[in-house]
């Protein structure tokens, strides 16, 4: 009964946050001089990048858990975490392409980050299939922990193969219109709604687990069931 | 160790007598290679001047992808027969017979690469005998089939293995991929070793960790 309280205060508040968060983005947070409107979908983009990034942790410590402890609550942990993440990064790349197009000229540039972002998004879906495609339950939870382990070790040379690709490689014109520092009004929401974003990652993948969970006790009952027969 | 050196040259000639008897494996990548190389001449309509600098490109992907083809085989005469219980009943231990595949994947793979590459000289009309092209085509097909083998033998246990391959393998390479292509377009136009140091240096790097990450983690997909 405490946790669904607890869970039940968890929801309560994001949703307010969530509210207020998108008071501010919209009507609240004055508009950038130089990227006018469009410069809104920023403080939607980079907290999608970071809860997405952080989701892929969460898939990382799921996966060596489940591989050192072998209990199925570590197997959930990353399985919900690689869905959510999944969710995340498409619709950090979705917002990123809609924001190019206005500010850069082009929906997509072969960036770096863009670049290795689109291939962590690969990657993960490929963790997907692998769970979606495997014909044996715990062979499937070994070969993805295998996976989100390998997959996570790889990011950081993807970017650097990228990052060395890119000065070899001629680049397109185009770039952010201003780097200069950020407004602290502006600051303040990006925080923000990094924060609501990091609490809506939690709620789902906790969501995510307990539904798991609920999932693997049916199929042990119907396993009784059979047995008794 | 002996005992240990000694399974693995059994497990690799094993491998190397059913290839040569049903020449399974490199049959595949090198028809498929070839296949790659005639498509991607017509369809670029390729001048003499844009072959330099498509050339690296055609070559790796056209590897790639008989790679591939190739990798989805290795495991499938092991499963089809029930090949693989017996493997595991054997003394050999897991790590044994992790190296035993990814040593002859290594082999077949550069015995058809050894065939594509000259064939490729002679439809493309470029030199590629350079000693430093030979080590970075060794050093990324060591990185290929280290972590080629564990993603065929996960991916021999789902059902849909033919796109579960390539959909595993692909992202997770392609930072080598990046390297042997930039590396042989460097050695082409007449680079030498400084030029391409760092990507041998990145694709060492990501040969180490496949190698090792997959001879501790191979023995977790074979067991029941």
């Amino acid at each position: 009964m405490a946790v669904f309280k607890l869970r039940n205060i968890l929801h309560i508040t994001t949703f307010v946050m969530m509210l207020v968060v998108l008071y501010a983005i919209f009507l609240w947070v004055p508009t950038d001089k130089n990227l006018g409107i469009s410069q809104r979908i920023f403080y939607i983009h980079v907290p999608l990048a970071w809860s997405g990034f952080l989701a892929f942790v969460l898939v990382l410590i799921g996966s060596v858990g489940y591989l050192w402890k072998r209990t199925p609550k570590w197997d959930h942990l990353a399985h919900a975490s690689a869905e959510v993440g999944v969710l995340f990064t498409t619709l950090m790349l979705t917002t990123g392409v809609l924001w190019a197009k206005p500010v850069w000229g082009v929906w997509w540039t072969w960036d770096p980050r863009l670049t290795t972002s689109l291939i962590l998004w690969l990657i993960y879906v490929a963790y997907l299939m692998l769970r979606a495609y495997s014909s044996d339950r715990y062979q499937a939870e070994r070969s993805s922990a295998i996976l989100g382990i390998f997959g996570f070790i790889d990011v950081p040379i993807v970017y650097l193969s990228i990052y060395w690709w890119r000065t070899v490689h001629p680049q397109p014109l185009v770039g952010p219109a201003t780097s200069g520092g950020l407004d602290s009004s502006m600051y303040n929401v990006l925080m923000l709604s990094t924060l609501v974003f990091t609490l809506i990652l939690v709620c789902l993948v906790l969501e995510r687990i307990s539904i798991f969970k609920s999932e693997r006790s049916l199929e042990e009952i119907r396993w009784s069931l059979e047995l008794s027969k | 160790m002996n005992a240990f050196l000694h399974n693995l040259i059994t497990l690799i000639w094993k491998d190397i007598v059913a290839e040569l008897r049903g020449k399974e494996i490199i049959t595949s990548i090198l028809s498929f290679a070839i296949l790659t190389l005639v498509i991607f001449n017509l369809a670029l309509r390729a001048t003499p001047q844009m072959i330099l600098t498509l050339s690296p490109g055609i070559l790796w992907i056209s590897f790639i992808f008989a790679g591939i083809l190739g990798l989805t085989r290795i495991f499938v005469n092991e499963k089809e027969n029930g090949n693989l219980e017996g493997l595991l009943l054997s003394p050999a231990s897991r790590e044994a017979i992790y190296l035993g595949k990814m040593f002859s994947t290594l082999i077949f793979m550069l015995i058809a690469q050894s065939i594509i590459l000259p064939i490729f000289s002679i439809l493309f009309n470029v030199s590629l005998f350079e000693p430093m092209l030979l080590l970075i085509l060794i050093l990324t097909t060591i990185g290929f089939s280290s972590i080629g083998t564990l993603f065929s033998a996960i991916a021999i246990n789902t059902k849909s293995r033919e796109i579960m391959l390539p959909m595993l393998f692909v992202p997770i390479v392609i930072p080598i991929i990046i390297g042997a292509v930039v590396s042989t377009g460097t050695i082409m136009e007449g680079g030498n070793w400084p030029d391409i140091r760092q990507w041998v240096q990145l694709i060492l790097v990501f040969d180490i960790l496949a190698f090792v990450f997959s001879t501790l983690t191979f023995e977790q997909i074979l067991q029941e």
